[in-house]
């Protein structure tokens, strides 16, 4: 499955139980509330505990929690495989841009330029202090460390401008340090790969 | 009790301790317990409306109040404050120090020196940190977690507030160790380990993690000054050193100080829910238990907070599965809460609708706590304004809350007043209304990809900050209202019975204010500790 879809649904999945958990227990603790008001109920009966409730309601929610766990850990093993025919892109991180090195040494700054239609590898190291990568719109966010490679990786399926940022805070302009990935026809990215500066 | 007894506020212990020093060189618990009161008040307060500051600056894109040199002070002011002098202590050294030795039918702590000693150190870490503020060259820029690489070479002062963060860990620590000890050696004669109120019980958890946690931090703390005047490499990557080593100290404490932080909280709400639904909390054993696997199982997930931060795949699936396996008895926790109140006998009281706005935001709170602890999901809103909201919900919504209730809970104890209803209920209503609007749209500018700890931001986040910042004037001004009618009460006088509300903890058996010694006869355990036949016969009777 497409990664994107993969953490959406994971992310949905468990937003969905858990909305519908919290609206339960909400709804009974109102209903209680009002229902064996004082002035309505003044004998109150003496309930200790139930061990088959109990045994019930630790058992079930275990259940739920493992399915989470799964569906979670499934998804990001989206983000970790990546396809055979990547494109590989070094990235840097530094106070405060992102430098990107393409296959043929060309370098730009705060713009990250790929093919449509192509799955992309990012290698990202820090040059300085920690950031974090982080493309919202194809859920990738990996650190940059300084000494140490990490990766992200994501297809590129959709042509447009897509908003990259710092998520590691890393100094006063942490918020300034932006960057744009822009997928483009292969065609284009080809000829634009070829331009000096 | 129909003897006068002069209470602990005109006897001064040690004997013959006057004026000032009667406070000052105290080792009665209960004083110390409303010293630690008045120090968070102040802490509280102040790093309030330090949020309120940044949430301002938010409020529209650009400079609007502050530069990004003040605002990112400011943030780490206000995480620093919050977790080292609000969160950790609030609970457990006023409430605990008050209280936990009365629940067990003790006459004082087992260390009354060290108790007061606990305070002092307390007070010297927060004076520290006030100095850090203006020594140097100013307050550290790095936030609570002080990462490194960041925080070894800032030019701020990061010695000198790591150094305050060690003083306060040292005073939580030995506040700890006293509750450990006591509960152990000070029981009432009768009281065995299942006759304990859960309020104490949650503390005796706490304290386990609060001794065993606590050095990891502290040592942490020691290296990151060791490397900023030593240059030992530890952490630094130039110089051999490793990053992520850092971050798996600072989470190995300060996963477990959630804990630290939620578990007392979670122990009033035991206490309270009860007393008002008149009936036996539901599955004491359960809670007890429970309690004790949060803090087994909570100091084993720490590197939840490290999923993006390069460490290897099979960590990530380890931490990941044994975040989910904390999540049970919580779960717990708030399915024998809810099932308190089934066929009980419900009147609703300020501290009472306290607990039920608790459930619901620390509810809301541990749900979003899934999403985080699911690997995938977790990458797209980690670090971002979605896990912003998802920890002040457990942070704010469920400790600070659950502060709120025990204030309103034992005030008529602490004081021997009573406070204004009504008063009280609207300003739990605009806290509760504010809140969600401060809240709730932060996970959505989370889910959106907004990062967090960003002074500034893309247009398509600006909605969304104008209305948390809108929310954010609504739940301080609730919250400061509560504290008015708090306070009011001292004027107002009205006076506290020494059972207001009909509680069956020992606390409720003794005068309010309580006496010096806590018990004028040889306090009477009950088999059960939440058993309200006596109570239920006693209103019989008065009607």
């Amino acid at each position: 499955m497409d990664p994107v879809k993969g953490i959406d649904l994971a992310f949905w999945y468990i937003l969905g139980i858990s909305v519908i958990l919290l609206f339960g227990i909400t709804i009974v603790m109102i209903v209680f509330a009002i229902k064996y008001r004082r002035s309505k109920h003044p004998d109150p009966v003496d309930i200790r505990d139930n061990l088959n409730l109990e045994v019930v309601w630790t058992v079930i929610p275990t259940i739920i929690a493992l399915t989470m766990f799964w569906v979670g850990w499934k998804s990001y093993i989206g983000l970790r495989d990546i396809p055979e025919d990547a494109i590989e892109i070094e990235v840097g991180g530094q106070m405060y841009s992102w430098i990107f090195i393409y296959p043929n040494d060309k370098e730009t700054e705060n713009e990250l330029v790929v093919p449509f239609g192509k799955a992309i590898k990012l290698n990202i190291e820090s040059w300085d202090v920690l950031h974090s990568f982080y493309i919202p719109s194809y859920r990738v966010k990996v650190d940059a460390v300084r000494g140490m490679k990490t990766y992200a990786w994501f297809n590129a399926d959709r042509i447009g401008e897509f908003d990259i940022l710092c998520t590691e805070y890393c100094g006063v302009d942490h918020a300034y340090m932006l960057a744009k990935l822009r997928i483009i026809p292969e065609t284009e990215y080809l000829e634009w790969l070829e331009q000096e500066e | 009790m129909t003897t006068e007894h002069q209470s602990f506020y005109e006897t001064p212990a040690p004997a013959g301790l006057t004026g000032i020093k009667a406070w000052l060189l105290t080792h009665d618990h209960k004083r110390l317990g409303l010293m630690y009161l008045w120090a968070v008040f102040f802490w509280l307060i102040l790093a309030l409306f330090l949020g309120l500051a940044l949430r301002t600056e938010l409020m529209s894109i650009g400079e609007t109040i502050m530069s990004a040199e003040v605002y990112n002070a400011t943030f780490t002011l206000h995480g620093v404050i919050m977790i080292f002098l609000f969160v950790i202590p609030a609970i457990p050294a006023i409430f605990g120090n008050f209280f936990l030795p009365i629940q067990i039918g003790a006459d004082d702590v087992f260390f009354p020196r060290l108790n007061l000693f606990s305070w002092y150190l307390f007070m010297i870490g927060g004076f520290f940190a006030v100095i850090a503020l203006f020594a140097g060259d100013g307050f550290p820029d790095t936030g609570w977690t002080f990462y490194v690489p960041f925080s070894v070479s800032t030019e701020s002062n990061v010695s000198l507030t790591v150094t305050a963060a060690f003083i306060l860990g040292m005073s939580s620590m030995l506040t700890g160790l006293n509750f450990v000890t006591t509960v152990h050696r000070m029981r009432v004669k009768g009281m065995g380990w299942m006759q304990i109120p859960l309020f104490t019980w949650s503390l005796y958890a706490t304290a386990w993690v609060q001794i065993l946690a606590t050095p990891v931090v502290s040592i942490t703390f020691v290296l990151i000054i060791l490397e900023r005047f030593l240059n030992i490499g530890l952490f630094d990557p130039d110089k051999g050193g490793d990053p992520l080593l850092y971050q798996h100290l600072f989470w190995m404490y300060s996963h477990p100080a959630v804990y630290i932080m939620i578990l007392p909280g979670m122990g009033v709400i035991s206490e309270i829910i009860p007393v008002f639904s008149r009936k036996a909390i539901f599955g004491y054993k359960g809670i007890v238990v429970s309690s004790m696997a949060i803090a087994i199982a909570g100091s084993l997930v720490w590197a939840h907070h490290m999923y993006t931060s390069g460490m290897s795949d099979v960590s990530v699936f380890v931490f990941s599965l044994l975040t989910f396996l904390v999540a049970i008895p919580t779960a717990v926790k708030v399915f024998s809460w809810i099932s308190t109140m089934y066929k009980g006998s419900i009147l609703m009281t300020p501290p009472l609708l306290l607990s039920l706005v608790f459930i619901y935001l620390f509810t809301v709170g541990g749900l979003t706590g899934l999403v985080l602890g699911a690997a995938g999901p977790d990458i797209h809103v980690h670090d971002t304004q979605f896990v912003v909201s998802h920890f002040h919900f457990t942070m704010f919504g469920g400790t600070g809350f659950a502060f709120f209730a025990a204030l309103h809970f034992w005030w008529p104890k602490m004081f021997g007043i009573m406070y204004n209803f009504k008063r009280a209920y609207i300003g739990i209503i605009l806290a509760t209304i504010g809140f969600i609007f401060h809240y709730i749209p932060m996970f959505i500018l989370g889910m959106q990809g907004m990062p967090r700890r960003y002074y500034d931001y893309l247009p398509q986040f600006e909605t969304g900050n104008f209305l948390a910042g809108f929310g954010g004037y609504l739940v301080v001004a609730g919250v400061m209202m509560m504290f008015i009618n708090l306070f009011l009460s001292f004027r107002e006088k009205v006076e506290a019975a020494a059972d207001p509300w009909g509680g069956t903890t020992l606390e409720w058996s003794i005068p309010s204010p309580p006496p010096v010694h806590n018990f004028i006869d040889e306090p009477v355990v009950k088999d059960y500790p939440y058993d309200f036949s006596e109570v239920i016969m006693r209103s019989k009777k008065e009607k």
